[in-house]
């Protein structure tokens, strides 16, 4: 069993807190994602759990045991380091079998292992290149294959597909998941990549400056984000969000123009409050050409003006001018639209997500899930 | 008359002619004396040609070969002391967490003084009435008689190895420290994941990766250690009863007290080709390495 727990986990480098007492429980068997933006201690965090970076502050638990002092070794874990970190002067076949040899195995279950982990990762021909020999991206599977060939108790992987092509990229999440629908091991994955955390991972943890700002499932961060900084930062497009004040029921945003107060948030704000108001752009859409949505009454209609259009085949994102910036949309079933052409927008308020303009943190829930 | 030359000739031709008269002449009169019966003091034998006899007067000469072998024996001992003694040094300073400069500059002390000096030091330090050494291992009680260090032609040579290691033993150290600051962490950090003590991680990590650099450094002693003269002549110059000549030291004899330049030029070559072939050793073995660790330098 290996449960991995992170108890008010600090990290600083002279006086600078680069993480600043995370708390964080991954159950066994659990695959969680970490993203944030770069620089935000995503890297560190993974390493302390490594045994790689001294722990400032508070503890690492891994099975129950506070693992603090353990030595890397310890610690029954495998690491994808971001930058590869190949020994150079070894074979491929040998840098995937090294673990096992230092772990005594004989050579015929080195063989098998390392056999077996090569044909998932697609290497079987470069098994007798040296890591200056491979480029990017086979660098990178030689990398995975030295983890896997050790089935640890816990995966840490820091940003293990970040150099390769779309299409192995997207081959390889889905070995990754078979790998850990198959070894069940626990994993803490790093990625810039949100496409890769809501389909990889049971739980997204986001972090920014060193702290967490929210830990969810890949439905529950998309739809339910705790804070401003979450909402602009997974999903793809990024959420429309602006920053209004209220008046009257009405969101009133910077240049003058406004949207009526979505009904649901009636009882959440105050008269003249400033708040962040934000809407997906699977929520506004050119009237007709959106998803079905629940609330009929929760549609808002504006006449806005287009200002340009990215076709991307079976559907359009269509950017309208409104309050003062572009707001992305997305037009299902599209049709061609002239730039300048001004058309019937829905805006689908039982989708709205609205912040404090203060300390960023949601106000209240959609009403739908 | 310079019209008809042209101009990347004409550029070169300054060096070319500095060249010529410093190192070819007299690498080529050097060469040809070899093959002469030449005396410094009588000239005139420098023009009678004798072909191969000097050369197959030194092949069947036991000096000659005595010292020729001692010289390897002192180049293998020094040059294995030199790169453990470097390479424990260059990992205890890379250890330092502070103060990494300071103990890189006390590391360089020895290749400060020159080889005589070096060679006058311990020449006093290991004298075996007055030396430093035959009065610690007094006073510690580890001997009560005095070790006639320079004297007893084993104690000699290993006295001048003392001296050679301790002058040059930070050329390895330089040299394998670079490496080690060179050295990428990421690999060092993945053996420890993989379940590496400390040593395993130096054995099958750290010396593959600091190993071309040691035998850059072996090549570059190769040749000073090949060629060393000032300490052995200092110390014992090649007494007791040659019992530490080496070539160098053989040769300088030869040339310069029993004025037979043109028997010890043919010494000479012999041995610089013995010089050669060190270098071609280690070269191979420093490609080898390169390779291995897949370096792109
Ligand atoms: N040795 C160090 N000394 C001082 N500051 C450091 C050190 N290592 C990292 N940092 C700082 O710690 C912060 C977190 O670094 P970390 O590598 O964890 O970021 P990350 O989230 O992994 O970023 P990326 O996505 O770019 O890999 C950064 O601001 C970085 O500058
Ligand atoms: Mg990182």
């Amino acid at each position: 069993m290996a449960q991995v727990s992170l108890k008010k986990l600090v990290k600083s480098y002279g006086a600078v807190q680069v993480v600043q007492g995370i708390d964080l429980d991954v159950a066994d068997g659990e695959f969680i994602a970490l993203v944030g933006p770069s620089g935000c201690g995503k890297s560190t965090t993974l390493r302390m759990i490594a045994g790689l970076e001294s722990i400032s502050d508070g503890a690492v638990e891994i099975g129950g045991t506070v693992v603090n002092d353990l030595p890397p070794r310890d610690r029954n874990i495998s690491m994808v380091f971001q930058s590869y970190a190949l020994y150079p002067h070894m074979t491929v076949r040998e840098n995937m079998g090294f673990s096992l040899k230092i772990a005594k195995q004989p050579q015929s279950e080195i063989d098998r292992q390392v056999n077996e982990a090569s044909a998932i990762l697609g290497l079987e021909a470069l098994m007798d290149r040296r890591p200056a020999q491979l480029s990017g991206g086979q660098r990178q599977r030689v990398a995975m294959g030295r983890a896997i060939v050790r089935h640890p108790e816990v995966f840490l992987f820091d940003e293990p597909l970040s150099n390769l092509d779309a299409k192995l990229r997207t081959q390889m999440r889905t070995e990754i998941k078979k790998l850990h629908a198959k070894v069940q091991s626990t994993v803490i994955y790093v990625t810039h990549d949100q496409v890769e955390a809501m389909t990889l991972a049971d739980r997204i943890v986001i972090m920014r400056d060193g702290h967490i700002e929210q830990v969810g499932t890949p439905d529950e961060v998309f739809k339910r984000p705790a804070s401003r900084f979450v909402a602009g930062f997974i999903g793809s497009p990024p959420m429309n969000i602006e920053e209004a004040t209220i008046r009257d029921g009405q969101m009133v945003f910077r240049n003058g123009d406004s949207l009526p107060l979505p009904a649901q948030f009636a009882g959440a704000v105050t008269e003249s409050q400033k708040v962040v108001f934000g809407l997906r752009p699977d929520d506004i859409f050119p009237s007709g050409h959106g998803l079905s949505s629940g609330g009929a009454g929760m549609i808002h209609e504006a006449e806005l003006p287009v200002s340009i259009t990215e076709p991307l085949g079976n559907e359009t994102l269509v950017f309208v001018e409104f309050a003062g910036r572009e707001w992305v949309s997305r037009m299902l079933n599209p049709h061609a639209l002239r730039p300048g052409e001004r058309i019937a927008m829905s805006f689908d308020f039982s989708q709205a997500h609205l912040f404090s303009a203060e300390t960023g943190k949601s106000l209240a829930r959609p009403v739908k899930d | 008359m310079f019209r008809k030359l042209s101009p990347p000739v004409l550029l070169l031709l300054p060096a070319l002619i500095v060249l010529t008269a410093v190192v070819l002449l007299p690498l080529l009169l050097s060469l040809y004396s070899s093959f002469t019966p030449f005396r410094l003091t009588r000239p005139a034998t420098l023009w009678i040609w004798i072909g191969f006899r000097n050369y197959e007067r030194i092949l069947s000469d036991w000096v000659f070969w005595a010292a020729f072998l001692r010289t390897i024996v002192l180049l293998t001992i020094a040059l294995n002391l030199e790169m453990l003694f470097g390479l424990g040094l260059a990992l205890l300073v890379n250890k330092a967490t502070r103060g990494k400069r300071v103990l890189r500059t006390i590391m360089m002390f020895p290749m400060m003084f020159s080889p005589v000096l070096v060679g006058f030091q311990f020449k006093f330090m290991f004298n075996d009435n007055v030396g430093l050494v035959n009065n610690a291992l007094q006073s510690l009680g580890l001997t009560d008689q005095a070790i006639p260090w320079l004297i007893d032609g084993n104690l000699a040579l290993f006295a001048i190895v003392v001296a050679e290691v301790w002058s040059s033993t930070s050329v390895f150290a330089i040299l394998i420290l670079a490496g080690l600051l060179a050295m990428p962490q990421e690999p060092v950090e993945a053996s420890k994941v993989d379940g590496c003590t400390p040593w395993q991680t130096f054995r099958y990590v750290t010396l593959p990766y600091v190993m071309p650099f040691a035998y850059i450094a072996m090549t570059i002693r190769s040749l000073d250690i090949a060629r060393a003269y000032d300490i052995v002549k200092i110390m014992t110059d090649g007494g007791p009863a040659r019992r530490t000549e080496l070539i160098w030291t053989l040769v300088g004899r030869t040339a310069y007290s029993d004025a037979q330049m043109g028997l010890a030029n043919a010494m000479a070559y012999v041995s610089i080709l013995l010089s050669i072939l060190f270098t071609i050793y280690f070269f191979r073995k420093l490609a080898a390495a390169r390779t291995q660790i897949g370096a792109e330098w």
